[in-house]
């Protein structure tokens, strides 16, 4: 019955709500927001209990003294200001937002901001043209990049009026890259998004008639 | 004579003035709203009625449309502000439910003059239990669905379902393998997701598989965790692999814990789990954003291997670039049914590629029909869409 009642509620909450997103009556409205609140009701309780995981992991790191074990005093006085100041005054406490400006945004955007030296170093390793498929991704990675940039077009039509097709094939890389973008790209991306909907579908199918149910623990 | 002259100058004169003040008082002449309608909007869940009306021809000096509406027989009051002189319809959504409302439509001239339409029969709106405008995604679910669930029912006691091979799910054995060989951790990591999306519930099948693994070979798994709810799940879901497996005395609560629900504390978060741990093993599976290209980059930095899935298409650019494997998609939808063998798992698969079939055959018997200027499918399919 420990297995079993859960499989059970979630086949019938899987079919209730499948069957709401087809029918527009308040009665099968009132159902789904129900649902959806109840679900909201659990993510406050499952935060506190996260809280404390999260304290007790960083006092276990003081305690048996791990490495940059000193960091983890860094968490404690983080969480106590913010507590401190949050709870009795409120996020919109100028104190609250000060920190929040100027403590977390720019963290958050340092950390952003990381993500164009690893573009850079990441295509790096993709571009290098060790086969006919690397070099096809180079070709069209340099295809794309130069219709992006603004001197794109600069740099393609000095490179094209070298050649006889100088006039044919002016201002090329702005339509080559929209064209790349437009048809392969956006047609491999189709197919993804096909496979991911069948895989969902098939998913869902599988949850909802208890098939699959490692969710519940373990995989029988 | 010269009397008579001017009393007749005068008749003529007053009869000019009294036919020129009459002709001026007259108001151009203004139809009413002709074919005025209120139903029960449809599709809805009975809040609302629409009131429709032909449109003015557009000489008429009609600057705009008023609605008054009456309920249950009361008093006429206007609803809503003034409409556009091209309106023909107006959706009433603040209706009292299960009373009688009567309407008729004002035209309002350039001078200022009303035109009442005639009134509209009573309408009582009512909620409907089926969307009519879903019939053709309804159909196109049942047909999939069907193809999944024949598939399944065809495999029950089928061990002979043929899966390709999948690169990513082969390399999962290895990877633990080597995580146990050097005497590393290994670090799954299940992306931003939430616990009601589907690629984290996948992304947590296969962390259970591999927990079942990783309690066989002893090797610690670690997982940082950005959702409350996920975190919850993880811990009880990795605990009963590891019963299962007959190990429950190599479960470490503390491996798996909560990390930041914010997007770029918890890359930083695990990126200086990677540098500090150096896990021989990094899988990266679910829903992942920017921070995708963070991760695997500084798991590739620090040479461990690294099988990631996602089914953020825009992400997988990325995460080919800096793994070693890639789910891409459907595999990572895949997965469990792959790493388990079940049969009737197997052939979800086998009706997934039915399923696939179908759309092929939907899409060319569509353009072969298109082609002739038949245009049926195309439309099918964008209401489905």
């Amino acid at each position: 019955m420990k297995r079993q009642f859960p499989l059970i509620l979630c086949f019938v909450f899987g079919v209730v709500i499948l069957l709401t997103q087809f029918s527009p009556h308040s009665y099968s409205k009132g159902v789904y927001e129900e649902v959806l609140n109840w679900a909201r009701i659990i993510t406050p309780f499952a935060l506190i209990f996260s809280t404390i995981t999260l304290l007790q992991t960083h006092i276990t790191r003081i305690r048996r003294q791990t490495d940059h074990w000193q960091y983890s005093f860094l968490v404690f006085v983080g969480i106590f200001i913010m507590v401190i100041i949050g709870i009795p005054f409120g996020p919109q406490h100028p104190w609250f937002e000060w920190l929040f400006n100027n403590v977390q945004l720019p963290m958050d955007a340092t950390m952003f901001s990381l993500l164009a030296f690893f573009i850079a170093s990441a295509a790096y390793r993709a571009f290098r043209a060790r086969n006919v498929e690397a070099s096809l991704l180079l070709i069209t990675a340099v295809i794309v990049m130069l219709g992006n940039v603004p001197v794109g077009d600069l740099i393609w039509n000095t490179l094209i009026s070298l050649t006889p097709w100088g006039d044919t094939f002016a201002d090329g890389s702005s339509w080559m890259k929209q064209w790349i973008l437009d048809n392969p790209n956006l047609s491999a991306r189709r197919g993804i998004i096909l496979g991911v909907s069948l895989g969902v579908i098939s998913q869902s199918i599988r949850i909802i008639l208890g098939i699959e149910r490692s969710y519940l623990g373990g995989g029988d | 004579m010269t009397y008579n002259k001017t009393i007749l100058w005068i008749i003529a004169c007053a009869l000019i003035f009294l036919c020129g003040t009459y002709a001026f008082s007259q108001e151009p002449t203004v139809s009413p709203p002709t074919n005025v309608t209120a139903k029960d909007t449809p599709n809805d869940d009975g809040s609302s009625i629409t009131v429709t009306w032909d449109a003015a021809p557009e000489d008429s000096g009609i600057i705009g449309y008023k609605i008054l509406r009456s309920t249950d027989a009361g008093e006429f009051e206007e609803i809503g502000k003034q409409l556009e002189p091209t309106a023909t319809q107006y959706k009433d959504s603040e209706i009292e439910k299960g009373k009688t409302h009567v309407y008729y439509v004002q035209a309002i001239t350039d001078s200022e003059a009303i035109v009442n339409s005639q009134e509209t029969e009573g309408v009582i709106a009512t909620g409907q239990w089926f969307h009519t405008g879903k019939i053709q995604l309804f159909i196109a679910m049942i047909v999939l669905c069907a193809a999944i669930l024949g598939s399944i029912y065809l495999s029950r006691n089928n061990q002979d379902v043929f899966v390709r091979r999948i690169p990513g799910l082969e390399a999962v054995d290895e990877a633990i393998g080597r995580a146990t060989e050097m005497g590393r951790s290994i670090l799954y990591v299940l992306g931003l997701g939430g616990v009601s999306g589907p690629a984290t519930i996948a992304s947590m099948t296969i962390l259970g598989q591999v927990a079942r693994r990783t309690a066989d070979y002893e090797t610690t798994l670690r997982v940082p965790c950005n959702d409350p709810i996920v975190l919850n799940v993880v811990r009880e879901m990795v605990k009963a692999s590891y019963l299962d497996e007959g190990r429950p005395d190599a479960y470490s609560e503390e491996d798996i814990f909560f990390l930041t629900d914010s997007q770029f504390a918890y890359a930083a978060g695990v990126d200086g789990m990677m540098l500090r741990e150096k896990p021989a093993a990094i899988f990266l599976q679910g829903t992942f954003y920017a921070e995708s290209l963070i991760l695997a980059e500084t798991g590739n930095s620090i040479g461990a291997i690294q099988i990631a899935g996602t089914d953020s298409e825009h992400q997988l650019p990325f995460l080919i670039t800096a793994c070693d494997y890639t789910l891409i998609g459907e595999e990572l939808y895949a997965a469990s049914a792959y790493l388990s063998k079940e049969p009737m798992q197997l052939g979800s698969l086998r009706g997934q590629d039915w399923g696939k079939v179908l759309i092929f055959l939907t899409i060319v018997f569509g353009v072969l029909l298109e082609l002739f200027g038949v245009n049926w499918i195309t439309t099918f399919l964008q209401r489905v869409g």
